[in-house]
């Protein structure tokens, strides 16, 4: 490894989407509802009480280990993780430990230089989320906490990996196929709160590692580890160590400090649960059948659409963005790839908002009036943007704006009229400027006020100039 | 051999308060129960049974869940809903 | 009738219902099982207040059966004793000689049958817990197969190990209890869907018993030895095949024993930290210091024992000496029985090694934990085991103890039966 290279591994705590919790009835739909409404003797820790395991969980679990590939165990089993901290109803969490569900496998993401990259797997296991504190009397002056057990309970899988990834731009990719893949699989709700939490290690060769915990949303991983390595390299190249820490990500400056808790290593005093005897499920993994994932959609979009690698790959690396695709692509699937992921991906970017929002009705009327030259690409995403932002109809919003491709006349006169008004430019491009074209073709536009196609209006703009 | 350090140290782990006027008492108890266990040093690693036991299913189904106001019933403090607990800072 | 024994910690008037296999019977709860709306302790100062919003399993299973359940009964602090002396709430006397203790930790149920104040009780069994009070205040008692009668609503002392149980002054009465509380939870996962619904046959013809000449060794009462020597020859006497054992994994049985309890209980009783239920701390400390004062100021001393021997036992750098190889002697003497019941249907020894102590007889912590010697090698396997009286030494009662194949309680119950046929025949 040569010398400064960056080192990194993930935890990766994902929600299953179970309709109830781990280890008892309690439904997981908890958001619309108040605190402790979704709470029973179980997963309150109420004494007398024991855990049951939920079979869905344990099958969404085997499902994304058999799509990573992992190796399932004969047997599994679950373990207590014992630390006191309030928002931990029994003392201890339920999890796995030295025998979890699925060992090794790997996740395949695209390298830095454009390749393939098999990420290693070190296990995958399912444990229980704790609930969720509340600091009150104002900030690190709390006087106490209030705490909601509505979460406690909730199914996660941790997902660890081997420290394969080398920027923090392979962790953001990485992160991106994982939750393609777990939303391809139907075991994922993004929508849920703290759906996903990360917990990063990284390092410098040949430097301590570091430890950046609880980084709650995907985006903010690539940030955090951007942070990192810049702070990391800092101390390095001023001589200082870097210490071998845990520190925490601070999302709304997007920084990292050192976690004010307590040095030492913790003690979890891991053992067997009594309660839940060993799990014999390696067996089910034959009988699942995995839908097709993401890398398999993004082969056959190549193949069936004709689609460049680069827009197979944006629109399958989100299942409602590739099922979107499907529905619209009709008989231009090159023109609609065009429009969905380099231009409509762009407005929902801008506007913070999911692929669910767009009405197909009429993204395919817009396309439709593309394709049929009625607008121009340019006038086209004028349109969208009415379409986004407002109930009208594409063919309403083209008469209303009077953005309709009105022939050749308009382009014509448009550019008779330039010529006549510009002859300081007629005579640069004359005299070899060739940025002159340019700012004669943006005149003409502007006059045909962009309902030209400017590929069109530049070749017969050349075409004047030569006469 | 634990000495008084290491049970205070044990004490602190398992979050159990020990009165410094019971320790010595406390130690030496401990120590002579530590030194019975001693017994199985002399056993090897062999087994010869295993329990059989393999942990049952539940299936994915809603069950009723308790009223806020029995979840809160039994908790010393309560607010708005929610149980009070020591703060964590 | 008044409780001259402090074997109730809580007494109700449930009338029961009119039918039902248990109709017009009172039975008495331990008070480390929930019943809604009855306050349960577990013999903690740390669960005084504490009223469960929820049934156990068993509780259920009483109510449907008709049952009159009239209280609930004391015990040892989560039942970590041998004599219900442990309890938060005063201890309780044995009925037979109010100088002695009743044995426990199930000492309120066995006591409260003995004395005539209820009819039926159900015990808990952890390592000894219905079998030891069941010997030393003259009644029956058994320890059911692990797996067999559901623990949802027990409170955890070691999860493991213990068992639910019947306990009654005739081995019939113990069946029919037992009949009524084996049905299927699914809440409890560890439950092997095996309900006990037999009726006793009083007999052992042909049954070939094993006596292990471990539970005749050291520091057993040779007076109890003698009389359980008797009981013995009463069964060959019944035509039972009396055949000697060995049993080499019981030198390792008691520490095997101590060490899993204690760890799974400084886990289990972690969640008493004042949030949820109990007397609350101060909630303006901050939380360690707030569980700490909670825990030491409410737990009881042997309570607080057995916590730090276990995390010590599960903790960094000893869980594999500790922890690890009480496993290993675990699974010997699971494999020991194993091994045994390929040769006999039955083992049978004494329950205890002694009579039952004088109060405040055992006062150091390690000579109370020798006294459960005869009956952890039940728990640690899960094999099913009855206390049965079988006379009296110096005017106090011996118990007889039947151990038999996993699942297999019917052979158990069957020669408890035969035995005390004959003996109060
Ligand atoms: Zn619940």
């Amino acid at each position: 490894m040569s010398d400064g290279q960056v080192i990194i591994g993930l935890e990766i705590h994902c929600q299953l989407d179970t309709k109830t919790k781990l280890f008892c009835g309690c439904s997981t739909d908890y958001r619309d509802d108040g605190p402790n409404t979704h709470v029973c003797p179980v997963c309150l820790g109420l004494p007398g009480t024991m855990p049951a395991v939920n079979r869905r969980a344990v099958e969404f679990a085997l499902k994304v280990a058999k799509a990573f590939h992992c190796e399932i165990p004969e047997e599994c089993e679950f373990s207590r993780k014992n630390y006191f901290y309030p928002d931990l109803p029994k003392g201890y969490q339920i999890t796995q430990y030295d025998r979890p569900l699925a060992l090794g496998g790997h996740i395949v993401i695209e390298s830095e230089e454009g390749g393939e990259k098999k990420v290693r797997l070190t296990r995958i296991h399912m444990e229980e989320d704790p609930g969720r504190l509340v600091h009150c009397g104002g900030g690190s002056r709390a006087r106490y906490s209030l705490v909601d057990y509505n979460r406690s309970g909730v199914p996660l899988i941790e997902i660890v990996t081997e420290p394969d990834l080398r920027s923090p731009k392979e962790a953001r990719r990485l992160l991106a196929k994982l939750r393609a893949t777990l939303e391809y699989l139907g075991v994922y709700d993004y929508g849920k709160e703290g759906s996903l939490r990360v917990d990063a290690n990284i390092s410098i060769a040949g430097h301590d590692r570091v430890e950046i915990k609880n980084i709650s949303s995907y985006k903010g991983v690539e940030k955090a580890l951007t942070f990192e390595i810049t702070r990391q390299r800092s101390l390095i190249r001023r001589g200082a160590s870097v210490d071998r820490e845990t520190r925490h990500f601070v999302e709304a400056r997007g920084t990292t400090t050192a976690s004010r808790s307590k040095v030492e290593e913790h003690d979890y005093r891991y053992f067997p649960e009594p309660d839940l005897p060993p799990l014999r499920v390696a067996s089910w993994v034959d009988d699942i059948s995995l839908p097709e994932l993401p890398d398999a959609r993004r082969e056959r979009f190549m193949s069936q659409y004709g689609l460049s690698v680069n827009h197979a790959r944006t629109l399958t690396g989100d299942l409602a963005l590739a099922e979107f695709f499907e529905v619209v692509a009709g008989d231009d699937p090159l023109l609609v790839a065009t429009w969905v992921a380099d231009i409509l991906l762009g407005e929902l970017n801008y506007r913070d908002r999911s692929i669910a929002t767009v009405d197909v009705a009429r993204f395919r009327s817009l396309i439709a009036l593309r394709k049929a030259g009625t607008i121009t690409d340019h006038s086209g995403v004028e349109v969208l943007r009415a379409v986004l932002d407002t109930p009208e109809e594409p063919a309403s919003i083209v008469e209303r704006l009077g953005l309709a491709v009105t022939g050749e006349d308009i382009v014509a006169s448009a550019i008779a009229e330039v010529l006549s008004e510009q002859p300081q430019a007629v005579a640069d491009y004359r005299a070899g400027k060739g940025n002159a074209l340019n700012y004669l073709a943006g005149q003409v536009m502007k006059k045909t006020r962009g309902r030209a196609d400017p590929r069109d209006v530049g070749r017969r703009l050349t075409e004047a100039l030569a006469e | 051999m634990v000495d008084e350090s290491d049970v205070r140290r044990i004490a602190e782990l398992a979050d159990v308060g020990i009165p410094a006027e019971i320790l010595p008492t406390f130690t030496a108890q401990f120590n002579r129960i530590l030194e019975y266990f001693d017994i199985l040093d002399t056993l090897g690693d062999e087994r010869t049974g295993e329990r059989s036991l393999h942990t049952v299913l539940r299936e994915d189904e809603v069950c009723q869940s308790l009223p806020n106001e029995a979840v809160v019933a039994n908790a010393a403090e309560s607010e708005d809903g929610f149980v009070k607990a020591p703060r964590v800072m | 009738m008044e409780d001259r024994f402090n074997a109730y910690l809580l007494r109700s008037e449930d009338p029961g219902l009119d039918s039902g296999p248990l109709a017009g019977r009172t039975v008495a709860i331990k008070d480390n099982i929930s019943t809604a709306g009855l306050e349960t302790t577990c013999g903690s100062r740390i669960l005084k207040g504490y009223i469960p919003p929820y049934d156990a399993h068993v509780v259920t299973l009483l109510r449907e059966a008709g049952a009159a359940i009239n209280g609930k009964t004391n015990l040892d602090e989560f039942g970590m004793g041998t004599t219900t002396e442990n309890s938060g709430y005063g201890p309780t006397l044995n009925p037979v000689d109010s100088s002695r203790v009743p044995g426990g930790s199930s000492g309120g149920s066995a006591a409260a049958v003995a004395a005539g104040l209820a009819d039926l009780a159900l015990g808990t069994d952890t390592g000894g817990s219905i079998r030891c009070p069941a010997s030393f205040c003259g009644i029956v008692g058994l320890k059911p197969t692990y797996g067999r009668v559901s623990r949802y609503g027990l409170i955890a002392y070691a999860n493991s190990l213990e068992t639910i149980g019947p306990m009654a002054r005739t081995v019939a009465d113990v069946s029919a209890l037992y009949r009524v509380i084996s049905r299927p939870d699914p809440r409890d996962t560890t439950m092997q869907g095996r309900p006990y619904e037999h009726d006793p046959v009083a007999s052992v013809r042909g049954l070939r018993i094993g006596i292990p000449a471990e539970f005749f060794g050291a520091g057993v009462d040779p007076r109890v030895s003698a009389k359980v020597q008797e009981a013995i020859e009463t069964l060959a006497g019944c035509g039972a095949v009396i055949v000697p054992v060995s049993m080499p994994s019981m030198k390792y049985a008691l520490a095997a024993y101590y060490i899993t309890c204690t760890s799974e209980a400084s886990s289990n009783l972690a969640r008493y930290d004042g949030v949820r239920f109990g007397p609350g701390g101060e909630s303006q400390r901050s939380w360690h210091d707030a569980f700490t004062a909670v825990r030491g100021e409410h737990f009881g001393e042997e309570v607080r024992r057995r916590i730090l021997l276990g995390t010590f036992a599960l903790s960094a750098g000893y869980y594999g000496r500790y922890y690890g190889k009480a496993q290993t002697a675990r699974a010997n003497v699971a494999g020991d029985f194993e091994r045994l019941f390929g040769s006999v249907d039955l083992l049978a020894g004494p329950t205890m090694p002694t009579v039952a102590f004088r109060l405040g007889e055992l006062a150091d912590p390690l000579s109370m934990y020798l006294a459960d010697v005869l009956t952890v090698p039940a728990n640690l396997a899960g094999i099913p085991a009855i206390s049965v009286p079988c006379g009296e030494v110096a005017g106090l009662p011996v118990g007889l103890q039947l151990m038999g194949r996993r699942f297999d309680d019917e052979t158990v119950i069957d020669a408890a039966a035969a035995f005390e046929a004959e003996v109060t025949a």
